[in-house]
């Protein structure tokens, strides 16, 4: 059983900005919460297996090949690249405070996506931003 | 002070480590803490040892195995694989201790039986304990930890919470009740006769209480909770098949057996009986079951006391401790936890496979790990690192897959552990956490035991040269027998780049 608080905490994220309360309590169950500590990696390049995060707290990098590429803060989330396809991370995710996620194992985001078209909508948009920024730095 | 008060053990004072509990996790860890010559003081506020399994499972038995008959030597380290339930020690006299207490035609121990197995490792293996002295809270002063007792004040480096996840959890849930929790659930044979029961939640309290009572002639009962079971999960855990009869009862469509998706919104008093409010997401309205009885088994939190207070941070609604790879606070420095609040140390999870930290048949290596860790990094007493010869990596390898106990029942979390580097040659660093050398920076080699997506089982080697780890997944065996041509080759093709420069040494 989820808190109100973690609910309260899911409402606040665009990912789920369009989910009714027990939607939202139904998604709280759904997904694991895991704590990093700092400097520990919640996703390892080029390691198979990981799985797709939200960021509740904390502060996170992208880092690839040990060069750091972004920072991630709550509401962003990682790892959906490497559920949906399958393909070893392309980067470690390292936590630069202490990082609270939501985490849901690679193997269940599909179906999740599929149950919930309104959150993957939402990633796709987040997705579009995203090609459309690294289409720009080039 | 009267006699009685002072042959007890460990009165208060101060001391290199303190260890809170005695059930499985405390018992385990001050074993082999004593092994390494760690001194420490154990207090509990139990009676007796035991931990959680003086009171629970409330009604069925355990739900990991103890078979009897194996092919190796009882109480070896390869007999370990067949015994989920008892504690481990170097000793062979000393293992599988609970086979001893339990019944003709079990292959499950009942919880007193667990508890009579748990009780003799604390008597033969000699772990002394003072009893009846409980933990009531803690403060740091300068370098010290002080745990203030129910007996005096105990100053320590370190301490290691064996504390159990035994505090019954209620959601803020309007309209449910402590006194609704599983713990207070009652064993009377009639007490849910021709009653209508609802239940919320639907992890393992909720499936073995539904089970007892579903035995005990109710007439209606109805499980309720937002997540569904899921199917694919269930397949690999050792609920299914001892507790499911409610679920497979309501999955054919029983009278009286329901089993909703669904957020519990309120819980409202009528009379003599119940309205529990419910909304599923995919209904206009919330369904109203009418009931007798709330059953409440939404599970159970560590009890930690004023450690949040003292910054320590927590997962899952601050019922657990949130970890590092080591069961340390990630927060507070000092502060380690064994048993069954290890859990929230997730390891790297992969494919969403988690440990079973949670179970005796995992934490009790986590423990060997931890004494081991707590040894080294605070008291400089370093383990025992045996140097293999080059030649012997491959077979030292394959016979840990094959049969280590510790791969086969924390499959993905622990790994055996080689280094390697020229001037030192082949350490064997032992059995740790996979994500230590994972995210580590020494050159060498780890082999452990994984599910992958499709929940099959692969040997798996992550070796590191030159700072480079490289991941190699190798196949199934069907009768998982890794002591096989394919499997010496393999490994051998693997490490050959690490060894060969060590080849002189």
């Amino acid at each position: 059983m989820a808190d109100a608080l973690v609910v309260e905490r899911l409402a606040q994220l665009a990912l789920f900005a369009d989910l009714r309360w027990p939607e939202l309590e139904a998604v709280a169950h759904t997904f694991e919460e895991e704590v990093f500590a700092e400097g520990q990696r919640a996703v390892r390049q080029g390691i198979s297996g990981s799985a797709f995060y939200i960021v509740l707290e904390g502060e996170a990098t992208v880092v690839v090949d040990g060069a750091e590429r972004a920072r991630l803060g709550r509401g962003d989330f990682f790892g959906e690249i490497s559920a949906l396809t399958g393909d070893v991370p392309t980067a470690d995710i390292r936590a630069e405070t202490m990082l609270r996620c939501l985490m849901l194992p690679g193997p269940q985001l599909e179906a999740f996506l599929l149950e919930h078209p309104v959150v993957m909508l939402r990633m796709l948009h987040a997705e579009a931003r995203r090609v459309r920024d690294a289409n720009r730095w080039r | 002070m009267s006699d009685t008060v002072s042959s007890r053990p460990f009165p208060p004072g101060q001391y290199p480590l303190v260890v809170v509990g005695s059930g499985p996790g405390g018992l385990q860890t001050s074993y082999f803490l004593r092994r390494l010559g760690i001194e420490h003081a154990v207090v509990s506020a139990d009676d007796g040892p035991g931990g959680m399994f003086r009171r629970f499972p409330l009604f069925e038995r355990l739900i990991s195995w103890t078979h009897p008959s194996a092919d190796v030597p009882r109480g070896s380290r390869w007999f370990e694989a067949h015994d989920q339930n008892s504690l481990v020690a170097e000793e062979e006299e000393l293992g599988a201790l609970v086979l001893d207490e339990l019944g003709e035609d079990h292959r499950r121990p009942a919880r007193d039986e667990m508890a009579a197995g748990l009780a003799a490792f604390a008597e033969r293996a000699q772990v002394p304990v003072r009893y009846g002295c409980r933990w009531e809270s803690t403060r740091r002063e300068e370098d010290a930890l002080v745990l203030v007792t129910s007996e005096g004040e105990y100053r320590c480096t370190a301490a290691i919470f064996a504390i159990g996840m035994t505090e019954p959890w209620v959601p803020p849930i309007p309209g449910l009740e402590l006194d609704m929790h599983y713990v207070h659930v009652s064993s009377a044979p009639d007490r849910y006769r021709d009653r209508r029961v609802v239940i919320v939640g639907k992890r393992n309290s909720a499936f073995e209480v539904g089970e007892a009572i579903v035995r005990n002639g109710l007439r209606e009962l109805t499980l309720v909770s937002p997540r569904p079971p899921d199917l694919a999960r269930l397949a690999r855990s050792p609920l299914r098949p001892w507790y499911l009869t409610p679920y497979d009862e309501h999955v054919r469509g029983a009278p009286g057996r329901y089993v909703l998706n669904a957020s519990v919104d309120r819980v409202e008093r009528r009379g003599d009986e119940y309205l529990l409010h419910a909304l599923d997401p995919t209904r206009p309205e919330a369904l109203v079951v009418e009931v007798d009885d709330v059953v409440v088994a939404t599970g159970f939190r560590a009890p930690l006391q004023d450690l949040p207070e003292l910054g320590l941070a927590t997962v899952l609604d601050g019922r657990l401790p949130a970890l590092t790879p080591y069961w340390e606070s990630v927060t507070v420095p000092g502060i380690f936890f064994a048993g069954n609040v290890t859990q929230a140390a997730q390891g790297l999870r992969k494919h969403g496979v988690a440990s079973v930290s949670g179970m005796v048949c995992g934490f009790r290596y986590n423990a060997r790990i931890l004494a081991r860790h707590v040894a080294e990094t605070v008291f400089g007493v370093a383990p025992d690192r045996p140097r293999l010869e080059p030649e012997s990596v491959v077979s030292h390898l394959v016979r840990e897959l094959d049969g280590a106990p510790e791969l086969a029942m924390q499959k993905g979390y622990l790994a055996r552990v080689l280094h390697a580097e020229p001037r030192q040659g082949v350490r064997d660093e032992g059995i740790l956490p996979l994500e230590v050398f994972v995210d580590g920076a020494d050159d060498g080699v780890a082999v452990t035991l994984e599910f992958d997506a499709e929940e099959t089982i692969h040997p798996v080697v992550y070796l590191r040269q030159a700072g480079v780890l490289r991941e190699t997944s190798l196949p199934p065996h069907p009768l998982r027998r890794y002591d096989d041509p394919v499997y010496r080759d393999a490994l051998a093709q693997l490490v050959d780049p690490l060894l060969r420069p060590l080849g002189s040494i």
